[in-house]
């Protein structure tokens, strides 16, 4: 009679005993290891090297306003850019998805500009746009440091993001299609309501990807000579002789970085969670 | 057997091939006002096609598609208009995932038929509550049973009151104890006058509402009549074979 009773108990007791354990060596070992690495570390020969180079502790506080100066123009230009590579991404994948032999050309310019940029090597999209353009001398061109090179990231990442959210189009099965345009739905609404809410929800963690790349590459615009964290940072490590700014800077973007991939994750989540797929 | 008053769908001499291979070899049906015609037969006899070929799913080769006595097949024509007439319940629900019960069956009539939101919303209600399913208005289709997504499907379909609803193998998919729930409600329909043509492998519910069971093989319609007639004394000898198959080899064709 008692097996029955018992030994459910006994095996979530034995269960809990066991996670217990697990947690206990866990924190053990880490700690161990922590030890042993901070030692090892510290007595290596050349550590009080390293600490004062990269690590110097006044030089990285002295330094930080300018840095954070300078990723706030990062976080200006981060923002300016998205929005524009997402609609102009948006615009390029529904282009390139229409049909009929009108539209040949529009497709065949889409297909040739995601080829391009794609391939383009970022760093030389910035010269060009933002050494070559003002080089030209024509009026009205912008000769913002900034401006062009928010217009050579644009230039670049919309041909990723276009590919990314035709990939989503393409992955809507073509029963969704069927239904939409058995209820009477044109070509454009069935777009609109059926299928890109469906892509875009299926890619929003490669989109979030992207923008995560975009938002580091937010630094290459230092280049044009744009006084921005990575800038900044440069100007600072040459007055003092010293790398601390340059490991502020990238900690800096780090930190700016870590929220997005929070966010991606809390966002497929909540998409698969009011689908009822968890 | 022929109505005095025009059919409301009138194909003639349908054709359609895909790369050479010919699936529909020439249909004419006619489908009067108020009737339910069957299409019964084998897989790949033609009889999804025929019903996609209706709803202008599928280009077609050649023929003729009247709806109401309008020429619909005429490529000059605007589809997406003509479609707005017909309702199309599909073998595998294809509700939208990313709306609700509600929003699938308030689509069409917001969108398509300009109702006004709250309209549309309040006609959902009603054809959910009608379909069985007054609780699950907010419910997306995927924490839904096939049988609850189908009926929703159903909704949808019928939300825009259309001259003729198209039914697609619509309980192939289902769990064998959820069929009853869905036949109880096409009966319903088909009891309350909706024009309905559906293909099925239920032999038994399309003995009891069909009008007209059409018996396809091969992409031609081989023998079509009364229910009655057909299912107890078909002519043709292929019909009598494909139905000793269907309800089980060494009875007699099915009693009801």
């Amino acid at each position: 009679m008692t097996p029955p009773v018992t030994a459910p108990l006994d095996r979530q007791a034995y269960r809990r005993a066991k996670a217990r354990r697990s947690t206990l060596v866990a924190l053990t070992s880490t700690l161990i290891f922590a030890a042993v690495m901070f030692v090892v570390v510290s007595s290596a020969p050349g550590w009080p090297r390293v600490r004062e180079s990269f690590f110097n502790l006044r030089i990285g506080w002295e330094s930080l306003p300018a840095l954070l100066d300078g990723l706030w123009l990062n976080i200006r230009v981060l923002a300016v850019a998205s929005v524009l590579v997402l609609i102009i991404g948006l615009v390029l994948a529904l282009l390139r998805s229409l049909r009929g032999p009108v539209w040949f050309p529009v497709r065949a310019l889409t297909i040739g500009y995601v080829d391009f940029f794609r391939g383009l090597p970022l760093l030389i999209c910035l010269y060009l746009v933002g050494f070559g353009l003002p080089g030209l001398r024509l009026t009205g061109m912008p000769t913002s440091p900034v401006v062009l090179g928010t217009v050579a990231l644009v230039l670049v990442y919309s041909a990723f993001v276009a590919e990314v959210i035709r990939a989503g189009i393409e992955s809507v099965h073509p029963s969704q299609l069927m239904a939409a345009r058995s209820l009477g739905l044109n070509h454009r609404r069935t777009m609109r309501l059926v299928v890109l809410p469906q892509a875009i929800r299926r890619v929003t963690p490669a989109l979030l990807n992207d923008f995560v790349a975009l938002q580091k590459d937010c630094g290459l615009i230092s280049v044009l000579g744009a006084v921005d964290a990575v800038r900044a940072a440069q100007i600072q490590s040459a007055t003092t002789y010293n790398f601390t700014p340059y490991v502020v800077a990238g900690l800096l973007f780090v930190a700016l970085a870590v929220p997005s991939a929070r966010v991606a994750d809390w966002a497929a989540r909540r998409a698969a969670a009011r689908q009822g797929m968890l | 057997m022929t109505p005095a008053v025009a059919p409301v769908l009138s194909v003639r001499g349908l054709r359609k091939a895909y790369h050479g291979r010919v699936v529909l070899g020439g249909i004419d049906l006619d489908v009067a006002e108020h009737h339910v015609v069957v299409l019964i037969g084998p897989s790949g006899s033609g009889k999804s096609t025929l019903l996609r070929c209706i709803d202008l799913l599928e280009d077609i080769d050649d023929g003729q598609i009247l709806l109401d006595g309008t020429d619909i097949s005429d490529p000059r024509i605007d589809a997406d208009v003509a479609r707005k007439a017909m309702g199309m319940v599909f073998q595998s629900y294809n509700l939208f995932p990313h709306m609700t019960a509600l929003s699938n069956v308030a689509l069409a009539p917001r969108v398509v038929h300009g109702m006004d939101r709250g309209d549309a919303e309040a006609r959902g209600r009603d054809l959910l509550d009608r379909v069985g399913l007054a609780g699950k208005s907010g419910a997306y289709p995927d924490t839904l049973s096939g049988g609850q997504q189908q009926r929703v499907a159903i909704a949808r379909a019928l939300a825009y009151d259309p001259r003729l609803l198209l039914l697609d193998e619509i309980t192939s998919a289902l769990d064998p104890e959820l069929v009853g729930d869905v036949l109880e409600l096409v009966g319903e329909l088909a009891a309350a006058g909706s024009t309905i043509v559906m293909a099925t492998h239920e032999m038994g519910f399309a003995r009891q509402v069909a009008d007209v069971v059409c018996f396809l093989d091969g992409g031609v319609i081989v023998e079509s009549g009364p229910a009655g007639q057909l299912f107890s004394d078909p002519k043709e000898l292929r019909t009598r074979e494909f139905l000793r198959r269907v309800t089980g080899a060494g009875t007699s064709p099915p009693g009801g």
